[in-house]
């Protein structure tokens, strides 16, 4: 909450108070997509975000949407065919799309880290764990020695309750959740201000899932390895239980945001509500009544509608729906795309 | 509530190596019984490699159990001819890219069950049939039928499954994580067509899922496995609110629920 608002009186100009986290990233009306032979799949579409320090922020929506492609324009990896059409990406007030796309490199790792979506296999099979470490720590530090770099990295490994034996062994060695702690530790060794997480607990069961929150969590807040975290993922049950803001996104759009508990007991948008109370979860509401989901699919991203890209799906649909698109209207700390807010 | 199926002191070991280094043997699944009633839909949950989807296979007489029975009406399963067993238990599998055949496409698998399950249909009926079975799942007959399994999604081949399943109207269905690869928003909308069957059809569901949330929301009664073996059976409402084994308990505590924090472990 303290974060959220930290982040709002930044955005206006305001200095920074004590005892509320410093501003670290933002981005300005970041619009990208993949460039292919039929169009322009407009897979962002002007998202606007701010990240403070000690700050874990979810993205949630359903596949397709543009979370992972959001997550890249972030960091600033445009690889072919990924382009970024317009926008700014801020961290700590270096402009990551002022320097070309080999130059970024270097911002990757040390200001912001990703955690791929299939970080299980993310690692190279060809190589033991240690000399993976060294070939990046050796990217980023030019001067270190091996024994350095695995020195560091078995400090790592403790402290994600690995044994340091993991430096010798090859990727197929390790089960799935090791291999993903192993990600995670390569992807935070210099300890990055920012941390990009893409579907980190898609295929895990429930006990390993639990576990990597936890050390997610403990990353951030406890440990402080890393400064702030973004965790993009579809599972809204497992993500609220570390998050402090949401970002709901839908059809390249960011339809609504605030605060974790606010978007929890009270989501606003019709999409947001629609996702919330499909979760299911082993409590009393989801066995009482029916529950209905949400039918049809999200629009095309070559030709996405002009008006609400939601209101072919959305139940409390308008005449205003089809007419123009909404923008992002503040009610108290939260902002919300949907004309049923706009107070006309 | 008559029984439809009878499972008895099931055992399967799988047997590994042994050609040049020493045998290896797995318990896969260790001495279990369990019954599953007409129009029940009955859950078996549990963490990765407990049993379940072997458990499956046997009573889907894709393995042959090592030790025990099953009985299907009453029949030991392995004395009914299989094309007549199919008519009345079919399963949707966990991996569907690799339970339809990539060579022919998805229309293929459709007319295979017409063929060789289903008897003498002419042809205009069946084309109003499989629009009835698709559009239940909500897929779109010309989105799918006229494609390769590669050119679907995992969400549009696991409801294929589904459909083909429905359109064979089993007694028994057996579904393995069925909407693993469904989005959130429409997984709902598939739970529900399997609450419908049951409720309408009176249909009998064996569903395996490591979602307890899922599994809660459509079963009667829950199956809980851990290490091959059945460590707690109930009704769903008192596993999941009044777990007794240790490792349900555990089990239970770290599915996540909405909006509350993580309670950190020391």
């Amino acid at each position: 909450m303290t974060h959220w608002i930290s982040s709002i009186i930044l955005e206006h100009g305001l200095p920074d108070d004590e005892g509320v986290g410093k501003m670290l990233l933002r981005a300005i009306d970041l619009k990208g997509g993949y460039a292919i032979r039929s169009g322009f799949v407009k897979a962002v579409d002007g998202c606007s975000l701010t990240l403070s320090e000690g700050e874990i922020l979810g993205i949630i929506g359903e596949s397709g949407c543009g979370k992972s492609t959001l997550g890249k324009l972030l960091m600033g990896f445009t690889m072919p065919p990924l382009k970024l059409l317009n926008g700014k990406a801020l961290i700590e007030e270096i402009d990551l799309y002022s320097y070309d796309l080999e130059d970024r490199r270097r911002f990757w790792g040390s200001l912001i880290s990703m955690m791929p979506q299939y970080s299980m296999n993310a690692l190279n099979p060809t190589m033991k764990i240690k000399d993976f470490i060294y070939d990046f720590l050796k990217h980023h530090k030019r001067d270190i020695t091996r024994e350095e770099a695995l020195e560091i990295a078995s400090d790592r490994l403790k402290s994600l309750n690995l044994s340091p034996n993991v430096l010798d062994m090859y990727p197929f060695e390790l089960s799935g959740g090791m291999k993903q702690r192993v990600v995670i530790m390569v992807s935070t060794l210099l300890n990055p201000k920012t941390l990009i997480c893409d579907e980190p607990t898609s295929a895990l069961d429930v006990s390993t899932q639990r576990v990597l929150l936890e050390l997610l969590y403990n990353m951030v807040k406890l440990e402080k390895i890393v400064s702030s975290m973004i965790i993009i993922s579809h599972d809204v049950a497992a993500i609220s239980q570390i998050c402090d803001t949401l970002y709901v996104m839908y059809a390249g759009k960011i339809v609504e945001k605030g605060s974790l508990n606010d978007i929890i007991e009270e989501p606003l948008h019709p999409y947001t509500k629609a996702l919330i109370s499909s979760v299911l979860t082993p409590e009393e509401r989801v066995r009482r009544g029916k529950i209905t989901g949400l039918k049809g699919a999200p629009p095309d991203l070559l030709n996405p509608p002009v008006y609400c890209r939601f209101a072919a799906r959305c139940p409390s649909a308008f005449s205003k729906c089809k007419q123009a698109e909404p923008p992002l209207i503040r009610i108290g700390n939260r902002e919300v795309a949907c004309w049923l807010f706009s107070g006309e | 509530m008559s029984i439809l199926l009878r499972v008895e002191k099931l055992t399967k070991i799988f047997t590994a190596g042994g050609i040049f280094g020493s045998k290896m043997k797995v318990m896969a699944v260790n001495n279990i019984s369990f019954e599953c009633g007409k129009g029940e839909i009955l859950g078996i949950i549990g963490e990765s490699g407990s049993g379940k989807t072997t458990t499956m296979k046997m009573i889907l007489k894709l393995y042959k159990p090592t030790e025990g029975k099953i009985y299907f009406q009453g029949k030991d399963v392995w004395t009914i001819p299989s094309k007549e067993y199919y008519r009345h238990v079919q399963g949707v599998f966990q991996d569907p890219y690799s339970s339809i055949n990539p060579v022919y496409k998805v229309r293929y698998l459709f007319d295979n069950i017409f063929d060789n399950l289903l008897g003498d249909i002419p042809v205009d009926e069946r084309r109003e049939i499989l629009n009835e079975v698709l559009d239940r799942v909500q897929l779109k007959a010309e989105e799918v039928l006229y494609k390769y399994s590669y050119e679907l999604s995992g969400g549009q081949l696991q409801r294929v499954l589904l459909a083909a399943c429905l359109l064979v109207n089993p007694e028994l269905i057996i579904a393995d994580e069925p909407t693993s690869m469904i989005d959130a928003s429409m997984r709902v909308a598939i739970l529900n067509v399997m609450k419908s069957l049951k409720e309408e059809e009176g249909n009998s569901i064996i569903f395996i899922t490591h979602d307890i949330g899922q599994a809660f929301y459509v079963c009667d009664r829950l199956l809980v496995m851990h290490k091959g073996e059945i460590v707690e059976e109930g009704n769903a409402e008192e596993v999941v609110f009044h777990p007794q084994h240790p490792y349900t308990k555990r089990l239970i505590a770290d599915v996540p629920k909405l909006g509350k924090k993580l309670i950190l472990r020391r």
